[in-house]
C-alpha cells in the first residue's frame, strides 16, 4: 500500500527531480505491526519521517480503570506481545510496593527464569526478522525455530504458549512442574551453540553488514535527550541497565555483563541484543542452581488464594477468602508508586495511583516501544535511503501493541 | 533513592513556587506550578549536581468531578547519579501548561499522547496534535466523564449517548 | 470465472470441472501478511518450520492484489477499521476471510472506544478461529475447514432450483 503524492518537481539536465511524499502503509512486511509512516522524499532519499501510530489504540489504561487488580494481569500480556511475562512482573512489582509485601524467594527467582526466557524469546524475533527485512530471509525462520522451544518451556510452565498471566500479586499462579528445571538447562544447552549459528550465518554476511552497519547512528546524547532505553540506549554506549544500577527481584543475586557498544548504529543495536541474550542463558543457568525450595505465593489469605488447596475443603475461613477475593478482588492501600523495570525493549514503567478501592485509579504504562520509535522522527546521521529506514525501523525493534496500547 | 537527591538547591532557587510533596513514598515528589514547570526542568537537566537528563514519563490524571481537574506527573531519571524524581503539576479546567520539548526531545510524543488522551493542552509544543485517535474524533477518551465503551454512532450501536457536557473537545 | 459462474446445470462434465477447480484454489490459498498484533505472532509461528503452512500450498503475499485469503490476525481499531476494508476491496475474487482470534471474531477483551467488536462489521467472514491467540494447530484447522468449504462450492454449476426448466417438464 504506497501512494505517492508529489510535492514540487524541479526541471534538471536528464528530466524531472520530483520530491514526493509517500505512504508505508499500515499493511507492509517489515513495519512489524500496524505503523504507517509517511515519508517525504527527494527521489529515493529521505528527507523526513513521520510514523502514524494509534491504529492498535485498543483503550487499555481506561480499561484498566475497571478491572480488579488480577484481572489486569491479562491486559498487560497483551502490551508486548513478544514477551508477555516480562509485563506481568513490572506490573505485580507495583501493586507488590504498595501493599508493601514482597513475593517468596522461590517466587521471584521463578519469575525472573520466565523474564529472561521472554527477553530470549524477543530477542528472537528481532535477531531474525531485522535480517529478513534486509533480505537474508533464512534467519528468520531459525530464530522462530528456536523461539518454538522457548514456548514449550512456557506451556510447560504456565500452560500458555503466548499470554501465560503466569504472575500473581505476591508470586506466581503455581509452582515450576516436576522435571521442569531439566528441561530448562538442556534448552540452555541447546541454545548457546543455535546462538553461534547465527553469528556464523550472518556475522561476516558482506551484504547484510552493508545495509545496517554505519547506518542509523545516535549519540549518546541524543539517545538520553530521546529517552531511548533497553538495547536501543547501551548501542549507543550509554551503560544503563535497570537490573544492575536499580536492583528488583533477585537480580543483585545474579552475576552477569551489561552489553554496551559504541556506535549506535543499526548494526550494534542488533548485536547487542545478540549478545544479550548470552547473559540471559546465564542468569537463567544460575536461577536453576540458586533458587530455594518454599512457597510460589506469599501467604496472606486476603491478598493471595491458597497456596494448600486442601485448605478450601477443610477451612471455612479459607473457603470465605477466596470468595471474596475471586468475587471481589483485594484492595490496595492509596498512593502511588512507579515501578521501573528492565524489559526486553528497554525501561518499562508503571505508573499507578491506587485510592484504596479494588480497581486502581490510574495505571499508566510507560511503554519503551513508544518512546523509541521516536527515534525515527529525528534527523540521525547516515541515514539516507528508504532502504535505510527500513534497516533503521528493525533494529528499533518497536511493538506495535506497546506503543499503542 | 528518597535521602540521597539533594533538593535543597532546588528549593532555595524556586523556593516560593516549589514545594516537597511530604507523602511520596517511592521517590522525591515536587510541586510544581505550571508557570515554574520549563525553568524548573531546565534547571534540573542542566545543574552540575543534579543531572536529570532523562525523562521517563509524562502521565495525565483526572480527578473529577474533584477541582482542581487535572494533574500532570513528570518522572525523571539522572542516569549518572542514579537517582529518580517526580514532579506534580495541578491543573483546572481547561487544562494548559508549558511544554518541556525543548528540555528533553522525547516530551514530544508523551505530551501529543497526554493531549490526545486528556485534552490538556501544551503551550509550545512544535506539533500538537492527535496521536493516538483519528483526527476528527471528538472527545478525550481518558477523562472520566468519557463512557468507556465510547459515544454512540453508525459504527459503535452500543456506545452511551451523548451528552452536551463533559468529554468533548 | 465471470459470465460462466453458475450457469450450467449439473452433469458429469461440470461436477469435474468444478471439483476441479475447487481442488485448485483449495489447495493454494495465498493469504496476505497482515498481522495485525498478537495474533500475528502466532500466525508466523504457524508459517514457520514448526507447523509448516507451505506444506498445504499455503505461500504468504505481500500483496492483497496476489492474494486469495486475508487472515485478520488481531485487534481492529476503529482507526484500522477502513484500511482493513479497502485491503479487503483489492483482493481479487475468490477471496476469502479468515477471523483469528476473538479479537478479530468479536472485539475479544476490548470492549472500548476505539476497537470494532468483531471484523464482521466490516467485511464478510467465512471461518473464525478462536482463541486468544489461537495456537498454530487451531489456525490449521481453520485453513482445513476453509478448504472444507471451497471444496463444496458450485462454481459452474448453478444451485438445482435457479436455471429455467425446459419447456413440458
Amino acid at each position: 500500500m504506497t501512494e505517492v503524492t508529489t510535492l514540487q518537481e524541479t526541471p534538471t539536465d536528464s528530466g524531472y527531480a520530483r520530491e514526493v511524499l509517500m505512504n508505508l502503509g499500515p499493511q507492509h512486511p517489515s513495519t512489524h505491526g500496524v505503523l504507517r509512516l509517511l515519508l517525504q522524499m527527494d527521489g529515493e532519499i529521505v528527507e523526513r519521517i513521520e510514523p502514524h501510530i494509534g491504529l492498535l489504540h485498543r483503550g487499555t489504561e481506561k480499561l484498566f480503570e475497571s478491572f480488579t487488580y488480577t484481572q489486569i494481569f491479562p491486559l498487560t500480556d497483551r502490551l508486548d506481545y513478544l514477551c508477555p511475562p516480562s509485563n506481568n512482573l513490572g506490573y505485580a512489582l507495583a501493586v507488590e510496593a504498595l501493599l508493601e509485601i514482597e513475593a517468596p524467594i522461590r517466587a521471584q527467582y521463578i519469575r525472573v527464569i520466565m523474564a529472561e526466557l521472554s527477553r530470549i524469546s524477543g530477542h528472537l524475533l528481532i535477531t531474525g526478522a531485522l535480517p529478513m527485512d534486509v533480505g537474508a530471509m533464512t534467519s528468520l525462520l531459525y530464530t522462530m525455530r528456536d523461539r518454538e522451544m522457548v514456548m514449550d518451556l512456557m506451556e510447560m510452565i504456565s500452560g500458555v504458549r503466548m499470554h501465560t498471566s503466569f504472575v500473581r500479586v505476591g508470586g506466581v499462579r503455581e509452582d515450576l512442574p516436576e522435571g521442569c528445571e531439566e528441561r530448562i538447562l538442556e534448552f540452555c544447552d541447546i541454545f548457546t551453540h543455535r546462538i553461534s549459528d547465527y553469528e556464523t550465518l550472518l556475522l561476516n554476511n558482506r551484504i547484510f553488514l552493508a545495509r545496517v552497519e554505519h547506518i542509523g547512528n545516535i549519540t549518546a546524547e541524543d539517545a538520553i535527550a530521546l529517552g531511548l532505553s533497553g538495547p536501543n540506549l547501551r548501542a549507543s554506549g550509554v551503560d544503563w541497565d535497570l537490573r544492575r544500577d536499580a536492583p528488583y527481584e533477585i537480580y543483585d543475586r545474579l552475576d552477569f555483563n551489561v552489553i554496551t557498544r559504541a556506535d549506535g548504529d543499526c548494526y550494534d543495536r542488533w548485536k547487542c541484543r545478540l549478545d544479550e541474550m548470552r547473559e540471559s542463558l546465564s542468569m537463567i543457568r544460575q536461577c536453576v542452581d540458586q533458587m530455594p525450595a518454599g512457597d510460589f505465593l506469599v501467604d496472606d489469605p486476603k491478598i493471595a488464594f491458597p497456596v494448600d488447596k486442601d485448605l478450601l475443603a477443610h477451612s471455612m475461613e479459607t473457603h470465605i477468602h477466596h470468595f471474596e477475593l475471586a468475587a471481589y478482588g483485594f484492595k490496595v492501600p492509596a498512593g502511588e508508586v512507579y515501578q521501573a523495570i528492565e524489559a526486553p525493549k528497554g525501561e518499562l514503567g508503571y505508573y499507578l495511583i491506587s485510592d484504596g478501592s479494588e480497581k486502581p485509579f490510574r495505571l499508566k504504562v510507560r511503554s519503551p516501544s513508544f518512546v523509541n520509535l521516536q527515534a525515527l522522527t529525528e534527523r540521525t546521521t547516515n541515514m539516507r535511503y528508504l532502504a535505510d529506514v527500513i534497516a533503521m525501523l528493525g533494529s528499533l525493534d518497536p511493538v506495535m501493541g506497546e506503543v499503542d496500547k | 533513592m528518597a535521602e540521597a537527591v539533594p533538593l535543597a538547591g532546588v528549593l532555595g532557587r524556586f523556593g516560593s513556587k516549589v514545594t516537597l510533596d511530604e507523602s511520596a513514598a517511592d521517590m522525591p515528589c515536587l510541586w510544581v506550578p505550571p508557570e515554574a514547570l520549563t525553568e524548573l526542568c531546565l534547571f534540573l537537566r542542566d545543574s552540575a549536581d543534579l543531572q536529570f537528563n532523562f525523562l521517563s514519563d509524562i502521565c495525565g490524571v483526572d480527578f473529577h468531578p474533584e477541582e482542581p481537574r487535572f494533574l500532570l506527573v513528570y518522572h525523571l531519571a539522572s542516569i549518572p547519579n542514579h537517582w529518580r524524581l517526580r514532579l506534580k503539576c495541578r491543573l483546572g479546567d481547561p487544562p494548559v501548561a508549558p511544554t518541556v520539548t525543548p528540555v528533553w526531545t522525547t516530551a514530544n510524543w508523551h505530551e501529543r499522547e497526554t493531549y490526545d488522551m486528556y485534552g490538556i493542552h501544551f503551550d509550545g509544543h512544535p506539533d500538537l496534535r492527535r496521536i493516538y485517535m483519528w483526527d476528527g474524533f471528538d472527545g478525550f477518551p481518558m477523562r472520566r466523564d468519557f463512557p468507556l465503551r465510547g459515544y454512540k454512532d453508525e459504527m459503535n450501536p452500543l456506545g452511551a449517548t451523548r451528552r452536551d457536557d463533559g468529554g468533548r473537545a | 470465472m465471470g459470465v460462466l459462474t453458475n450457469r450450467f446445470q449439473d452433469s458429469v462434465l461440470f461436477t469435474t470441472s468444478d471439483n476441479i477447480i475447487n481442488w485448485s484454489r483449495k489447495s493454494s490459498l495465498w493469504p496476505q501478511t497482515f498481522g495485525i498484533a498478537c495474533c500475528a505472532i502466532e500466525m508466523i509461528s504457524a508459517g514457520c518450520a514448526r507447523y509448516d503452512l507451505d506444506r498445504f500450498g499455503v505461500v504468504f503475499r505481500p500483496s492483497p492484489r496476489q492474494s486469495d485469503v486475508m487472515i485478520v490476525a488481531g485487534t481492529v481499531t476503529r482507526k484500522m477499521a477502513p484500511i482493513v476494508r479497502r485491503l479487503y476491496d483489492q483482493m481479487a475474487e475468490p477471496r476469502y476471510v479468515i477471523a483469528m482470534g476473538t479479537c478479530a471474531i468479536s472485539g475479544g477483551v476490548y470492549n472500548t472506544y476505539a476497537v470494532v467488536q468483531g471484523v464482521d462489521c466490516i467485511i464478510p467472514v467465512d471461518i473464525h478461529v478462536a482463541g486468544c491467540p489461537p495456537r498454530p494447530e487451531a489456525l490449521l484447522h481453520g485453513f482445513l475447514q476453509l478448504q472444507e468449504k471451497i471444496t463444496g462450492t458450485r462454481v459452474l454449476r448453478a444451485e438445482p432450483d435457479t436455471l429455467p426448466s425446459p419447456e413440458g417438464a
